[in-house]
């Protein structure tokens, strides 16, 4: 027996599961200051070498996948578990950016779709560090309308042939393998024609380019496809029904992204731009600590902000009790959103001209960090979607009008 | 239609569920929207006998120990309590839950809480009603800051100074004034029929809730109503004051959850150009936003009762982030919902306004979301855990 399948045959109560795991990250994990994470900038190659070491550690220790099944390596343990092991290990440094879209998206996914020699392998291996999974999802001819996609997968034998361009894949230069969306039935509708393909990044008929953000970030990445040929173990779900398997994607991601997933493991900051603002020490950095109008500000999006943890915890327990359909997730998506951009707004409303003129780290930084302000509405499915899906799928109102509703893809006019 | 699960989400016992249903029916029966527009025809808050009746259902009884003749239901008074108070939002009830609630949250907590056993059996029967005297005219929320004054005299205190805000000031024959004296600031039981006490009434936004100035001119008291000693003063201000706030969140969220489900009807009956309302993408998008906002007033509501019941280090904080989130939101839904209805929305006839008066009025009282938003930032400022991330 590993040590990790030891610790899960027995893992008594949550109280002695809780002084194991503090006993434990106290003899192996790095302990930092939560207030100042150290920064784990998902653009850079060394800081995923880092995660991939740091998971390799919990995953030896018994701690990795704590919410998923032990016989794909994790603990099977219920979220409560892994809620005690996040708010243990707050204070060490955890491979946070191998969460998402790693453990909390495609792993989620492959354990709900996959078939299972690909549970074995993949999220075997993402437990142990080993590997890191990325979405292949957007393409440059559109955004939000993902069953459009254009990427073609063709039948070659034994094998598939993918041809095509990915676009806005998060941290795809650093990952492995990459759940792709790709067309292979042009003459039905479009959700009835796609596929997903569990994809090699190193392949070598894959050509990957950064994009650089606005703000200096090139963690998102563009991908093309000339003739990249896979076996037909490479299919996630059913030819042909993909789409049931993208829809689970968007389903964990929201979750994800809204805080509420029970497979991200350790709940602090990755540092760097994603560090929560300190409004009591940028007002003083401005001068302006004395200043009530600076303080209510600041309040209210402070007040934002634990509200949106709040809802995190009421939605997730909603849904687990029925009261709100799954798509509920959405919500938490949408406020997330809703609560990054009133705190941007927050931080250059109380930085003022020292927002905008002066130097990083005197303020600058607040209007610098406000440039990227829309990433957060744009990411994961527009907010304008969010709404559609809400209004949709949880409310149950009637539907948008959709030109390509029971239409063969091969007719339906996309892109531009 | 009926909402989502109340705001406590654990599994309810068969008592609690049948003190839900009594307190449902009973509301829905003697207190529906006609009755409360008939009581502010007539010019009346409450009726007396309706109130006493209400306490008969434990209403009054759920913050007070066993021992003083209170018991709750389900041995979470603060959440036996808000669920009242949630079930009060959906007709726009009237009656004095609240005000009876801080009084009783401040009587049962002090020390001698033994020596007002009179007054709690009283408030309890329903047979009396108090209200808490915190508000001074001109001020804004400080409960702490009180400018009417107590002086020691030889069998008591003296009382000098005006209140304003009292919720049933003119229904009450208690009321717990918060004054400032030699030793810092106390509280004190003073009867309404006491000499020196002049009652003046204030209108309100609302259609039955009704308010006082309240003038004490040298009004003496005996020593025994004290409530509280000068030690225990900030602690008791700051428990009244989260019981306060967190039964007005807990009420908004059975007004939200009430206009919220009526106007989704209205938006999928309703027919223009040959479409639902509910089909047009703008108005489903205002929708969307408003059914989240309602999901989040939950949330932090229910946050809030729990830290409130359990007494914990953050229950300030966590009912002050309440009552801001909900004091923003709420106001912000049913004016959305107005819109969503459209001229109907704005006649006296209609619903709406009675909904809109009392989560406008809730908004201001206890604490604007603006007050809270300072205590949330002071507390951060003074080193206490910040709220997690977004």
């Amino acid at each position: 027996m590993t040590e990790a399948e030891l610790a899960s045959t027995d893992v008594g109560s949550i109280d002695e599961f809780r002084a194991r795991a503090r006993a434990w990250l106290a003899d192996n994990m790095p302990p930092i200051d939560p207030a100042h994470p150290p920064a784990a900038h998902r653009d850079e190659e060394r800081c995923w070498q880092r995660a991939r070491e740091l998971q390799k550690r919990l995953y030896e220790g018994g701690f990795a996948g704590i919410c998923f099944p032990r016989e794909y390596g994790g603990l099977g343990l219920d979220y409560e578990y892994q809620r005690v092991f996040d708010e243990e290990s707050f204070s060490y440094e955890m491979p946070l950016i191998l969460n998402t879209p790693t453990f909390t998206i495609c792993c989620a996914t492959l354990l709900d779709t996959g078939s299972e020699e690909q549970k074995r392998q993949h999220i075997a291996a993402a437990l142990r560090g080993d590997e890191v999974l990325v979405q292949l999802l957007s393409e440059p001819s559109g955004g939000s309308d993902l069953a459009g996609v254009i990427t073609r997968a063709q039948r070659d034998g034994e094998h598939w042939v993918i041809n095509g361009a990915k676009t806005w894949s998060t941290s795809a230069f650093a990952a492995d393998y990459g759940l792709c969306l790709a067309r292979t039935n042009w003459d039905v509708p479009k959700h009835d024609g796609l596929t997903m393909f569990l994809v090699p990044i190193k392949h070598p008929g894959i050509t990957l380019r950064r994009i650089t953000q606005l703000n200096g970030s090139t963690e998102f990445c563009e991908e093309f496809l000339d003739d990249v040929d896979v076996g037909a173990d490479a299919v996630v779900g059913e030819v042909n029904d993909g789409w049931t398997v993208a829809s689970r994607q968007l389903y964990h991601e929201r979750r994800a992204v809204g805080g509420s997933s029970e497979f991200a493991s350790g709940s602090g900051s990755e540092g760097g731009r994603t560090t929560p603002v300190n409004y009591v020490r940028l007002a003083e950095k401005i001068g302006q600590a004395d200043n009530e109008r600076v303080q209510q500000i600041a309040g209210r999006a402070l007040v934002h902000r634990a509200v949106s943890d709040q809802l995190g915890d009421h939605i997730y327990r909603s849904v687990r009790d029925g009261t709100l359909p799954p798509a509920a997730g959405t919500l938490l998506r949408l406020f997330h959103a809703e609560t990054v951009t009133l705190e941007m707004d927050a931080g250059l409303a109380i930085t003022g001209t020292a927002g905008v003129v002066g130097a990083e780290g005197e303020g600058l930084e607040t209007g610098l960090r406000y440039l990227s302000r829309q990433t957060v509405c744009i990411g994961g499915g527009t907010s304008e979607l969010a709404r559609n899906v809400i209004g949709e799928r949880v409310l149950n109102f009637p539907r948008e009008y959709a030109a390509d509703r029971g239409v063969p893809f091969s007719q339906v006019r996309h892109g531009n | 239609m009926e909402g989502p699960a109340n705001i406590m989400t654990a599994v309810d016992s068969p008592e609690k569920i049948l003190f839900v249903s009594t307190t449902q029916a009973f509301l829905q029966k003697e207190v529906p929207l006609s009755r409360v527009r008939e009581l502010h025809a007539a010019g009346v808050s409450f009726d007396q006998t309706w109130w006493q009746r209400a306490a008969e259902l434990g209403w009054t009884a759920l913050l007070v120990p066993e021992e003083l003749g209170g018991g709750s239901v389900s041995g979470d008074g603060v959440a036996d309590l808000a669920m009242v108070a949630e079930q009060l939002g959906k007709t726009v009830a009237p009656g004095p839950l609240y005000p009876v609630s801080t009084v009783l949250a401040g009587l049962v907590d002090c020390a001698e809480r033994h020596s007002h056993a009179a007054a709690i059996e009283s408030l309890i029967s329903g047979e009396t009603v108090a209200s808490w005297a915190v508000y001074e005219p001109g001020q804004g929320w400080a409960p702490h800051e009180p400018s009417v004054t107590f002086t020691e005299t030889d069998s008591g205190y003296r009382i000098d100074g005006v209140k304003d805000r009292v919720e049933a000031g003119a229904e009450s024959g208690l009321l717990l004034v918060v004054a400032r004296g030699g030793e810092g600031v106390r509280q004190f039981l003073v009867p309404t029929n006491a000499s020196g006490v002049q009652i003046e009434p204030q209108h309100s936004v609302d259609l039955v809730k009704q308010y006082a100035r309240v003038h004490f001119d040298g009004v003496d008291v005996e020593h025994s109503a004290a409530v509280g000693s000068a030690a225990e003063t900030t602690e008791l201000i700051d428990r009244q004051s989260q019981v306060a706030q967190v039964l007005q969140c807990a009420e908004v969220i059975g007004i939200l959850q009430t206009v919220f489900d009526f106007t989704i009807a209205w938006a999928l009956d309703r027919h223009t150009f040959g479409r639902p309302l509910a089909s047009y993408q703008a108005l489903k998008h205002r929708f969307a936003d408003m059914k989240m906002w309602l999901e989040a007033c939950r949330a932090t509501t229910a946050a809030a009762v729990a830290a409130v019941s359990a007494r914990s280090s953050d229950a300030g904080l966590s009912a002050s982030i309440a009552k801001s989130y909900v004091g923003e939101m709420s106001p912000e839904i049913v004016q959305g919902c107005v819109q969503m209805h459209g001229g109907i929305g704005v006649t006296w006839e209609h619903d709406l306004h009675v909904y809109l008066r009392r989560v406008a009025l809730y908004r201001s009282m206890f604490g604007t979301p603006e007050e809270h938003n300072l205590r949330v930032y002071q507390s951060q400022e003074a080193g206490n855990p910040a709220p997690r991330s977004a």
